[in-house]
């Protein structure tokens, strides 16, 4: 949990188009992307966020060559007396979705 | 973090809008583009989508896409899509423009495409300062066909034709379209950009963003290069690609600014738009008042006609003329004609011939090669087509006597001088109508009223027409008055 506090941007992977160049990998500021272990449906590694230390740059979706493989999300801050805007959760089951 | 404040993430970059949800293309793979693993077209589709989300001109953006592993792109983006043929994407996007003045063309193409088959495009449309966006990739190789040599091929690049390596010696040296294009007046904005690395990734993006401004604000033309890897041609690994458009693409391809006179250009007055087509025969001057109703019932009144004619001479003695008079008189009488010409580039003693069909019934070829009338206006003209008169058929010549080499029985013949009757009649160029006169009579296929209105819009000059008008007349007498029937 402290982990993801930390951190500024989430990035999620769309695993069926991901067609595992590399590019992201290579290209991500705080080398948070790896290649996954397991194979996609098409028999590509995919790129995998490591779960932390994303900073939200956007440079990954900018290398990117699949139109929607990649997005990228930036954590935004309000006071928690903001009725029914909570997404961490939800966040979090995209991050778990991804990977 | 204060314990009162809690995080919520926000999509900051994601899929453009401007491409469709799912692929209309092969079962299984509408969801990902058919490009290779690390191919520059899908980093490059991203940034023009980009460009126009953030513009707000997807209902009105057309994108021409080309021949080549992007011909496809019409898959992709959720804009109007049209596909050219090879190296052709200038010109139909030029037509595009023209004709829908508001919206926001893009020619995409590859460097087979824009920098070999389609190098004349390319520059007139760029000549002209058409008001697009031409999105120039080059990988240097052609990649959909398995990595022929390009233009833009490097010296010593090897390739599946050129397999030692492009040498200058043989093949010439790459082609730079960005410098070659920039020494032109009209062009608005050239850069050639690369996707190298990240900082030259995001160039790009900025790059083709201003290019598509350029053409909202109805600058001009503008064209962005984008050096772009191909991994699986080039036989590399994505990241080695990237590394080589970096290390050695740029070397023979630097890149920068070739031309920026956005800040100079001023914006062209619209061009006028195309007038209405109801209004295209009456520009032409060839207005049919009585059309439709009044030309049935001409129609109705003309004889059942089927006429296949020759008309043969030298260049200059009238031969077109005295065809076009023919099926032009047709057609006012309401009958389905052609004309076909054919002839040497000469205007003058050339040989010169033209096949006329007239006919109530729709005309299948206007290829007339069995006539059943000849005009042959000289004796070479005779000899040649004298044997492809269908039997029963007539011939027309203009001569003092037939050659007797030429006479066949199951024709019927009538050989004057028509060219001396002419003469009389105070120019021998009227020889070609004294003997339509004689055609028509002999024919009496068409109301004299309906040739001397055809008459009167091909010949503009009214001394001409009173001088036709007698040569026709004059023609019909002859032959009332000979012997043939």
């Amino acid at each position: 949990m402290e982990a993801e506090k930390r951190s500024r941007g989430l990035l999620k992977v769309d695993v069926d188009e991901c067609k595992g160049c590399g590019l992201c990998v290579e290209a991500c500021p705080p080398h948070v992307i790896s290649m996954s272990e397991k194979l996609n449906h098409y028999g590509y590694r995919t790129a995998t966020y490591v779960g932390e230390g994303c900073t939200a740059c956007g440079i990954c979706f900018m290398v990117c060559p699949e139109p929607g493989a990649i997005t990228v999300l930036k954590a935004v801050y309000r006071a928690s007396d903001e009725p029914g805007r909570s997404l961490r959760a939800e966040a979090k089951e995209v991050a778990c979705a991804s990977n | 973090m204060s314990s009162g404040l809690i995080a919520e993430y926000e999509v900051v970059q994601g899929k453009a809008k401007s491409f469709y949800d799912t692929y209309e293309r092969k079962d299984e793979l509408q969801h990902q583009t058919h490009y290779c693993p690390g191919c520059g077209h899908g980093t490059i589709h991203k940034m023009l989508a980009r460009a126009i989300d953030e513009l707000g001109i997807q209902d009105r953006t057309i994108l021409v896409s080309p021949v080549g592993c992007s011909v496809f792109a019409y898959y992709y983006f959720d804009v109007g899509n049209v596909q050219a043929a090879h190296g052709r994407a200038p010109a139909v996007a030029t037509a595009l423009k023209r004709s829908r003045r508001d919206s926001i063309v893009v020619s995409y193409q590859g460097d087979g495409d824009l920098s070999a088959i389609g190098s004349a495009e390319i520059l007139h449309a760029a000549n002209r300062g058409e008001n697009i966006t031409v999105i120039f990739v080059n990988n240097a190789i052609y990649s959909m066909t398995g990595g022929q040599f390009a233009p833009t091929t490097l010296l010593g690049q090897k390739s599946t034709t050129t397999p030692l390596g492009r040498s200058a010696q043989h093949e010439g040296y790459p082609l730079h379209v960005s410098e070659l294009l920039a020494t032109l007046e009209a062009p608005v904005y050239i850069e050639r950009v690369a996707l190298g690395d990240n900082k030259q990734i995001a160039q790009a993006a900025k790059a083709i963003k201003r290019a598509m401004e350029n053409q909202v604000k109805g600058l001009g033309f503008s064209l962005i290069e984008v050096l772009s890897p191909c991994p699986t041609v080039w036989k590399m690994q994505p990241v080695q690609a990237q590394q080589w458009v970096h290390d050695v693409m740029e070397k023979t391809f630097p890149l920068g600014v070739f031309k920026d006179r956005t800040k100079e250009a001023h914006v062209w007055p619209a061009r006028d738009a195309a007038p209405p087509l109801e209004t295209i025969p009456e520009i032409l001057g060839v207005a049919h008042e009585e059309l439709p109703e009044g030309k049935a019932e001409m129609r109705a009144q003309v004889k059942d006609v089927d006429l296949h004619v020759r008309v043969a001479g030298f260049g200059g003695q009238g031969v077109l003329l005295l065809g076009e008079v023919l099926a032009e008189a047709g057609l006012d009488a309401g009958l389905e004609v052609s004309w076909l010409p054919s002839y040497g580039p000469e205007m003058r003693s050339g040989t010169s011939n033209c096949h006329v069909r007239l006919s109530k019934e729709p005309i299948d070829s206007p290829l007339v090669t069995v006539p059943n009338v000849l005009v042959a206006m000289n004796e070479p003209s005779l000899r040649k087509f004298d044997a492809s008169v269908k039997p029963g058929g007539w011939v027309i010549y203009n001569g003092d006597a037939f050659p007797e080499d030429c006479v066949r029985e199951d024709v019927h013949v009538l050989a004057l001088p028509f060219t001396q009757v002419a003469n009389e009649l105070g120019d021998t160029r009227a020889a070609n109508m004294v003997m339509l006169g004689a055609l028509l009579e002999m024919t009496g296929a068409l109301p004299q009223e309906s040739v001397d209105a055809a008459l009167k819009r091909l010949v503009k000059n009214p001394r001409f027409v009173e001088l036709d008008e007698r040569a026709l007349a004059r023609g019909r007498e002859l032959y009332r008055n000979s012997a043939v029937r």
